[in-house]
Order: C-alpha cells, then structure tokens, then sequence
C-alpha cells in the first residue's frame, strides 16, 4: 500500500518527521518498507511564461521570459509546448535536477546555448524525477502559487507499506490516519460527507435484488444524473498517482480515490446499461459468458458471484466490470454500488479468474460491512462536486443481517495477565478511544468496548490488548525469565541416536547432506534400479516436474548429489543424508521412516604425496557400516542380500539381533550408469528407528583378564565357497579363544584351482589360570579337526 | 716390576686408551681389558692375599682406587656415547615440518543441522523439550486448529503444497506442513499445562526458488503453557535466546506482527551485526534482521484442544534456521543449502 503524507495530512497533522512516523507504524504492526521522497528540490520554483520569443541564432530554440513573482528572467528553451500563461517549474542556477539525456545527476549551472545566455531552465518531468516523460515541459495547474519552491507545492514522501492480512483498514488513507493519529496522540479529520440532491428519490429509478445474502450481506446504491464524464482535476490525478493508480475519467477516478481513501471497493456502472434499471445480485450460472472491462471474455462457475441486469451479468462482484456497462465518456447517468462480499468467495473467484486487483485485495481481507455506507456518501458527494451530476434522493441500503456490535469487556487483570505489565484504567481507556474505540467504564478496574466501524480484526479481548500494547508500544512490556514449575522432559531417543549417527559418520569423513523431499519418479526409480512397487504421494499442481512427488527413498537423490559432484572431486567422496522417507498409507498420513543413506567412491586411486590410496571398495563400506555400529555400542552382522539396485554377490543385509535394518553394497551398473557413476560406488541404507529398536545403545562393561594371552596363527586352505564367516563361527566356538584376526585372504598360484588360503591369527586366554602350551596344542588341534570335518579345511 | 709400579702404567694406559673409545663395542673391548675377569687390575687383587701386610695395605688401596677410578671413568663414557649417537639418531630423524600431514578423511555436519543443534539445545537448557511432527500433515492441524478455518483470508494467503489424495472420513485434506506450527496442537492435545516444547522440522510453501527464496526450508517452533505466562515472558524468553546464540552486544527490538495463532503477535529482530542499526545491505537499510515470529497463543487456539484460555496463557515462536548461517556466513544464495555442492558444504 502506498501512502501519500500530502494525502494523510488531509486528515491528521503530523508534526514527526516522515523516518520517524514511518518507525513507530513499523513497530505497532504494519511495516514500512520503503520511505520515498518525491521533490526534495532546491533552487526550484513555480513561475509563469510571461513572453516566449524567437532564438536569433537557432530555429528549433526560443526564449522564454519567466516571471517568478517579483523577478523576471529569460531563458532558452527548446520544448514545443511552451505557452503564455502556463504555470511551469523553472529551476535557478544552483538546481539539482536529473539530465535529461544521460540520466545522471547534475547541477544547473549558468550556461550559453547558441549565444544567449540562459539564466535557468523549465524543467520537463523527467528533470525533476517525477517520471520518465521528456515530451515537453512540465504545465502545472493554473492555481499553482507563483514564486513558491516547486517542493513545497508537489513534493511528498510516500510511504510503503506492507500490510497484514488482518487489517484492511491499513488499505485506506483514512485507516492510516486513524493509527497515525492513535500513535502521535492527534485527532483525525474525517471527510463531510453531505451533498446536495434531488427531490427524485432513487427508488424511482433503481432497484436491487440480491438473490445470495451469504455472499454478498450488504449491497448499497447510489444514482447520479448529468455527469460529465471528463479529466479529474489535478488534485485528484496527483493523489491516484501517489498511489500508483492511472487516472482515467473523473468518474472512475472517484471511485478510485473513495476506494484508497475508506479501504471499501466501489464499482460505477453506466445505468444506461442496465436493463429496467435493476441490479440483481446472484451466483454466476455454470459456464455463463461476460466479457470484463480489460475486453476479454470470461467463463464463470456457479460459485462465483456477479451483479446482473435481469437479463445478463453486468460484473464480477468485487473483481472487475463488465465492458456494457463501463463508464465511457458519452455516460451520463451513473449508478454507484458499494457493497460487501464474502472474503472467500472473492478470494477464489480472483484466484479462478487470475484476476487480483486492488478492489478484490481488500474484499479478501474481510472489510467492514459498515464501510460501504461512508464510502458511497463520500463518493456521490465528489461526482456532485466534480463532475457536475446531481445525485438522487436517498441510496439503496440492502443490509438484512445487520447485527450491533456487541461490547467487549475488557478488566486491568486480564491484560496484565497477558502482558505482565500493570496498565491503568484511564490509560487503557485513552489509548483505546485514540484508535476511535468507543468506551463505556464498568467498575474500577473494567470497561465494555467497541470497535470503531472500519476495524474488522477486533473480535475479542486478545485482539484489544493486543491494540493497547501496540500503540502503548510493546518496548514497555517488562522482559522477564519463565518462572513456573519445569515440564517433566522424555527427550526422544531417537534424536540423541540420530545425533550420535551424526557425528560419528562426520568423524569418519562423510560430509553430510541435506536434499528436497518433494522429487520426481524417474530419478527415484533410477536409484532403486526398478519400477516403484507403490504410487508415491504426488503433490497437487507440482512446481515442475522435477518435484511432482515426495520421496519414497534416499538413493536417488543422494546419487544424483554424488554424480554432480563426482567431476569436480579428486580422490574418494563420501557423504550422507539422513532424512525422512514418505511411505502412503490408504486414508491416513504416510509412514515416514527416517533413513540414513551413505555413499562413497573415488575417481581412481588418490594421489598422495606418502604414498597412494588405493581405490574404494567394499570393505571401505563395510567398514564404516561395522565402526558406526561399534561406536554406538552394537554388533552388526551381514547376510547376504538381493537387492535390485545394489549389485550381486557384492551386498549384504546389514542384520542386528537377527533383524534387518539397513542394506550395504556396491550400486547396480545400470544404476551407475544411470546417475554416470565409477563402478566402485558404494552405499549404505538404514533405517534409523530399525536400529534404535535392535539395538542396546549402551557399552558393555567385562571385567579385565587376569592371565596372560598365548597366540598361535592358523593358515587354513579351503574351498572357494567357504565364507569367512563360517570358519569364524567355528573358531569362536571354543570358549578360550578370545580373539580371532583374519590377516591374510588369499588365492593364487599357490593353492590349487577352487581353493583358497585364509590365515588366522588366534588369541586364547582363560579367566581361571595361566595357559601352558600343551592346552593351547589340544585346542588349537581341536578347531582344526572340526574345520577339516565340517569345512573341508586343511592347514596350509 | 714393581706392583704400583705396574699400577700407575695400567691407570695410564687405561686413561689415555678410554680417550679414543669411540663406539659401545670399543668401550667393552677397553672394559674387558682393564676391569674384566681376566684383566690385569684383577689379577693384581686376586694376588692380594700373597703379598705382606705392609705391602697388601698400600696395593691394595692403590689397586681398588684404580677400579672406581676407571669404573666411574667407564661410566661417564657410556653416558656420552649414548648422547652422541642419539643426537646422531635424532639428525637422520629430522623432517620437512613444511611437507602436508598424511590426509585424515574430514566430515561436516551440514550448516542447518549445526544452526538447529545449537538452537535447540539452549531450548533444551531453559527446560523446552525437543519434539517432532510428521511432514505431511492434515489441514485440521496445519490450518484448521490454529485458528485459520477453511475461509480465513490468511489460509488463502498462505502458499501450500496440497497432496495429491482424497481427504480422510473426518473430510481432512493432506499437505505438506507449512510450518512447524502442528506441533503445537499435537502436544497439547496430548499433554496438559505446563508445556515447554520447541520442534525443528523441515517446512514446504509453495514458491518459486530463486536467490532468496526456498520452496523446503528448515523451522523451529516453541511453545510454553502455564498458568501466569504472559508476554514478558515471551519477551524474557527470546531475549535470552538472542542473547546465547547471537551475543549479549547485539541489541534486540519487538514489534506487533500478526500471525492467525497468536493475539497479541510480535515479531523479533536483532541488531544488524554489520552495521550495529544503522542500516547497510545486508540488513536492507533498516538496521534490523527479522529472526522470529512470535505472540501469546490464541485463546481459540487453546479452547481448540480444551485448554481453559482464562486460566492457562501460553506463547509461541517460530523462526526459519537457513537465514541464519545465510546471514552469519554471507551465502548469497540461500539455495546453496539443498543444493549438494561439496564445495559449499565443506566449508561449515
């Protein structure tokens, strides 16, 4: 909302200066964005052409005598409309104006054009910044004082304002005044609204049905006659163009002008144009045709509003006119409607219609039904006034849910419980009757309020102390520590376990990511290497394509964050996400499980100065699936696994206490290349809350050994098919092996084909005495007896 | 020979040999030659016995003398040696300390999970309980039980993403939340007065991303109910919390805000931190920065889930996090965050 000061001053004085007012509006609640200052001239000032006279040495240039009041003084000009009589702004030597061909800033200086010596200049808008316009010198109006600095008579400051959508009223001049005047302890002047009409009541001519009172409670009327349809006067077009508005005609600049000056949308129709002078207040018929004002046609729904003649729809309430009906300048009969809709109803209408405007920007709001009235007396009085028309006896006032405003009560208990401060009586009094409330006192410490008819946000007591902090200022309100009795605390164990996730994957080099939930079904059928098993959640009206569904995986988002990083990175890169998956689930909201996605790779072997980093493999990614699980204090196992997208023989189910809870492997090919990724990629994928219940979270205490360690290394020979794991098994079946360490892996040349060689090395202690070697002998005899047995193993 | 004859050339000898001993294993032959079993100083004590009293008295003491003598003398030469060779040691050891360490993989926590951690957890010191919500949610908690029923003009305003999905039996419709603002609701719903909650959690509106501008951004809410909760609480509160996270030198201003789940409504800012108020670029001119939205809860609000608004009083904030590390950092883009260049994320 733009807000003149010239405009406001109409109504309240303002003795602050604007960057100050413009503060305290900031901190009551509507913040001023921007503070414009229009003018700010030195050195220019209103004069007359008195004489106007040829160059002697250019054809295109004349002289100008100016008259300023008392002096006289002459320039060269070249604009074509210089005329005699025409009050222009004429800047002295010293001026800061704006070149009119570079666009820079300047200082008028003395200057001989062609010879002559030109004393000044006549300055075209754009000189001055008022515009762009360089046709020609700026005419003011004739009433322009003659001699006064061209800022005091045009310049303003322009207040941008960004209004909530609780307070319509901040959408008028007149609302504005009323908070400047709450706030600067002023009173506002409010527009007389009494005109002169005829003795022809508008009963004679007009008449209103409305067909729909729920979306349309109050529909006001008002008829004028003789109009003149013509140019507003300058006043007029000055204040619309201090609010961004384009004047068109005096009639519908009226409208206009009314419409930033109460915050209520008027609409004036050609009564000509009315069929039988009736206007009928209805729901547009399903697929009914109106061609608007902008001269295009629209399509309307049955839940759209529109104001009718018996025979067609003449507008859409409370968005925009229809073309027959458009004042034009052969109108003379006018019929103004000020009228109240349904919020809603004009939200989506505009919404259908892609059709917002300042009219529909304050019906959304929810305005006062009380407005129209103010409104509509304001403007039938300008179009007496302006437009030479006679107004006809009374309006048109359709309001059958007309309901008093019922009285609020209000104690200095319940608003110091609000807002910890003590406030008196005469103090909440005054500072409600400064925002026009009106007040009536109950007992000591209470009183029964009202709210003044163009407030529409002050329904209950919370709304009116929160009026009385504003404008008191909330700087008073003590700040002070909670004090009351501590909540008793269950913090989730799942936000310390994803917080320790957190940390230790950092710590083992894993950057960690953040990625969009909303994403698209190609990329993330592309990272689980299948067609989605179930339809996603797909949201309404996607942003693009690229974000028409919400997540039902990690994978392939973080392979895609790893593709387009993976050209830029030298050397192994890791990282992971966790976050939230969206699983859907008929008739409720979707399961969101949070998942921990890893990845890991390398572009090669590292380059290192020590020495190099051989490539990423499998065991790189075991390892920090078996590290993360250590540092949280579980055991994990693998199992092989057969996932689509992970690659075969090369992926294991991630398994605590026999429970699944996550997945480990090498990504697919086809999905390596689909997101154009190294075949040595690798990921890790678990489900946060899978780990949370199978594991015990906490570190296990044994008491510390007491006897010496004896160890003995043990190279088996073994079939290709034989995993580690069962050998493993076996060994740590016998109680006094404590430790078990595979350090060599091997096959070759030297073992026979289908064959490998694994070694171990084996730690054995006992907890009840010393160990001797002969015990060490007899057991290590009897794993190898069972590994031949059971295994087929043999000792290299 | 005469014995101290004798005795007085082996001392000499031995002395000016120990002077040219230059390793451990010349040292042992010298050691073996004067002070081993076989040497000559021992011969002479083991001969002790023969010799006359007289004699056995003035030899002997010569004699023994002489041992400590080149004992102590051995002694002290070790110690050198071993000196010497370390220093020798420690010069072959010597390194290029300018050569780059052995390269230690490093991981970083994303800046938003830090900015939200650090958040929550002087929250969490202040007695507010971390809780989180779903991030699809129902209209009904989204809008409907915070005071913006299906026509409120901020429901309008407000730009959501609606799922794709009939609505439920209770005629809820699904979207994805807004703000973290349900978790309001949920909680009391569940649990009575005294509440103190605060809930991060990621948030979508639909808009168009650009510079400034996220359609998914990261929010944290809080919420305290009591009985005798007023807005200098809130006011207390926040400042607190403004002055842990940006400092007890930046100066914080309230202002009335509105937001349809909160009467009265305030919005916080702080200080600009490079222009101190004055106002500079990076705060827009002003002097502020916007951190937080805040107000008391709205008595509809809290009759909503049958919390008697004349006795229990309660506020509630919210404040986006990415502003946050923008602001503190510098990032021109705020679509760095969510964009996975390693390049950005490493930095935090």
């Amino acid at each position: 909302m733009k807000c003149s000061l010239k405009w406001l001053r109409r109504y309240v004085d303002i003795n602050e200066q604007p960057e100050a007012l413009a503060k305290r509006i900031t901190l009551a609640g509507t913040e001023v964005a921007r503070v414009d200052v229009v003018g700010g001239w030195d050195n220019v000032f209103i004069g007359q052409i008195a004489a106007v006279g040829p160059h002697p040495n250019a054809d295109r240039l004349r002289l100008a005598t100016v008259c300023l009041g008392a002096e006289q003084m002459e320039v060269v000009c070249g604009a074509p409309n210089l005329a005699i009589g025409d009050k222009i702004a004429f800047a002295r030597a010293g001026a800061h104006l704006i070149d009119g061909h570079s666009g820079e800033k300047i200082v008028l200086k003395p200057n001989k054009i062609r010879g002559v010596l030109s004393e000044g200049m006549i300055c075209s808008e754009i000189e001055l910044g008022l515009s762009k316009n360089h046709e020609g010198i700026l005419v003011l109006p004739p009433d322009a004082p003659l001699g006064q600095k061209l800022s005091d008579y045009i310049g303003d400051v322009i207040f941008d304002l960004e209004v909530t959508p609780n307070r319509p009223d901040m959408l008028s001049i007149l609302g504005i005044a009323h908070e400047v005047a709450a706030l600067t302890d002023a009173a506002v002047r409010e527009p007389n609204l009494d005109y002169m009409c005829c003795v022809r009541s508008i009963n004679e001519s007009v008449s209103v049905e409305v067909r729909d009172a729920e979306l349309c409670p109050r529909y006001c009327a008002g008829l004028v006659t003789g109009v003149k349809v013509g140019p507003s006067p300058h006043w007029l077009k000055e204040a619309l163009a201090a609010a961004g508005i384009r004047s068109i005609n005096n009639v519908v600049d009226i409208t206009n002008f009314v419409m930033m000056e109460y915050g209520q949308p008027l609409h004036a129709f050609d009564y000509d144009h009315i069929g039988l002078g009736k206007i009928v207040v209805r729901r547009a018929a399903e697929g009914e045709i109106l061609m608007t004002l902008d001269g295009v046609e629209r399509r309307l729904g049955a839940d759209m509003l529109v104001i009718a003649d018996p025979n067609r729809a003449i507008a859409v309430a409370g968005v925009m006119g229809g073309a027959t009906s458009e004042v034009t300048d052969g109108t003379t009969s006018v019929l103004l409607e000020s009228a109240s809709f349904k919020a809603a109803s004009i939200h989506n209408t505009q919404v259908c219609l892609k059709l917002p405007s300042e009219a529909s920007a304050r019906f959304e709001r929810g305005i006062r039904a009380e407005l129209t009235l103010p409104a509509l007396r304001r403007a039938l009085q300008l179009m007496v006034e302006l437009c030479g028309a006679t107004a006809a006896d009374g309006i048109i006032d359709h309001y059958p849910g007309k309901k008093e405003a019922v009285p609020i009560s209000l104690t200095t208990a319940e608003i110091k419980r609000i807002l910890g401060l003590d406030i008196p009586m005469s103090q909440i009094e005054k500072t409600l009757m400064s925002l026009g409330c009106q007040t009536k006192s109950m007992t000591d410490d209470s009183l029964e309020v009202t709210p003044p008819y163009w407030r529409s946000d002050l329904r209950i007591d919370a709304d009116f102390i929160e009026d009385i902090a504003r404008i008191i200022g909330y700087e008073s309100i003590p700040s002070r520590l909670l004090s009351g009795e501590m909540p008793q605390q269950n913090p989730e164990p799942k936000l310390v376990l994803r917080q320790n996730v957190r940390r230790i994957l950092a710590g083992f080099g894993f950057q960690e990511l953040i990625t969009y939930a909303l994403t698209n079904r190609s990329t993330l059928e592309k990272g689980l290497g299948k067609e989605l098993p179930f339809e996603p959640l797909r949201v309404e009206h996607p942003m693009s394509s690229e974000e028409e569904c919400l997540r039902t995986s990690l994978r392939g988002n973080v392979l895609s964050a790893l593709s387009a990083n993976i050209h830029r990175e030298e050397g192994s890169i890791c990282f992971f996400e966790i976050g939230h998956v969206y699983l859907p689930k008929t008739g409720d909201l979707p399961h969101e499980p949070e998942i921990l996605c890893g990845v890991l790779t390398s572009t090669g072997a590292e380059k290192v100065w020590l020495g190099r980093k051989e490539p990423i493999d499998f065991f790189d990614a075991k390892g920090v699936v078996e590290g993360l699980f250590a540092q949280l204090g579980a055991k994990a196992e693998f199992q092989v696994s057969a996932d689509i997208g992970l690659r075969v023989g090369c992926q294991a189910s991630i398994m605590l206490q026999n429970q699944e809870v996550g997945l480990l492997g090498a990504i697919d090919h086809k999905v390596a290349q689909g997101f154009d990724l190294p075949a040595n990629t690798f990921l890790f994928e678990m489900d946060l809350t899978q780990i949370l219940t199978y594991s015990h979270g906490s570190a296990r205490y044994e008491m510390l050994p007491r006897f010496p360690v004896v160890t003995r290394d043990l190279a088996l020979i073994l079939g290709s098919d034989i995993s580690h794991k069962q050998v493993l098994d076996i060994i740590k079946g016998f109680s006094l092996v404590k430790k078990a360490t595979l350090f060599d892996v091997y096959a070759g040349k030297q073992v026979s084909q289908g064959k490998r060689s694994l070694a171990y090395s084996l730690t054995f202690q006992s907890s009840e005495h010393t160990l001797t070697d002969a015990e060490v002998d007899r057991v290590l005899d009897a794993i190898l007896h069972k590994l031949q047995s059971a295994l087929g193993a043999t000792l290299r | 020979m005469d014995i101290k004859l004798q005795i007085n050339e082996l001392e000499a000898q031995a002395y000016a040999e120990l002077e040219g001993v230059a390793s451990a294993a010349h040292l042992e032959e010298w050691r073996i030659r004067y002070l081993g079993k076989k040497s000559r100083l021992t011969e002479i004590l083991r001969g002790l016995a023969t010799l006359s009293i007289e004699e056995r008295k003035t030899v002997g003491a010569v004699s023994n003398a002489l041992k400590l003598g080149l004992e102590a003398a051995l002694g002290q030469r070790e110690a050198s040696l071993r000196d010497g060779e370390l220093a020798l040691a420690v010069s072959k050891d010597a390194v290029d300390i300018s050569l780059p360490g052995r390269p230690f993989a490093r991981g970083h926590l994303h800046p938003v999970a830090q900015a939200m951690n650090e958040i929550s957890s002087i929250f969490t010191a202040m007695g507010f309980e971390v809780m989180e919500g779903p991030g699809v949610e129902w209209d009904y908690y989204n809008f409907d039980m915070l005071n913006m029923p299906k026509e409120h003009p901020a429901r309008a305003a407000t730009d959501t993403f609606w799922i794709d999905a009939p609505p439920n039996d209770k005629g809820w419709k699904m979207l994805l939340r807004t703000h973290t603002s349900p978790m309001q609701v949920r909680t009391m719903e569940r649990r009575r007065p005294p509440i103190r909650i605060v809930v991060p959690g990621l948030v979508h509106r639909y808009e168009a991303t650009d510079a400034t501008h996220l359609s998914m951004f990261s929010q944290i809410e809080g919420l305290a109910v009591d009985e005798g909760i007023s807005m200098a609480d809130l006011k207390g509160t926040l400042h607190e919390f403004a002055r842990r996270f940006f400092g007890p030198e930046r100066r914080v201003r309230f202002r009335c805000d509105f937001f349809p789940y909160v009467e009265p409504g305030a919005e916080m800012a702080v200080e600009c931190a490079v222009c101190r108020g004055d106002g500079c670029r990076l705060c827009g001119g002003n002097g502020w920065i916007e951190v937080l939205g805040s107000g008391m809860v709205h008595p509809r609000v809290l009759e909503g889930v049958g919390i008697d608004s004349k006795k229990y009083s309660g506020f509630a904030f919210g404040m986006g996090i990415e502003r946050i590390p923008l602001l503190k950092y510098g990032v021109e883009d705020i679509r760095h965050f969510y964009g996975s260049d390693l390049r950005f994320l490493r930095q935090f």
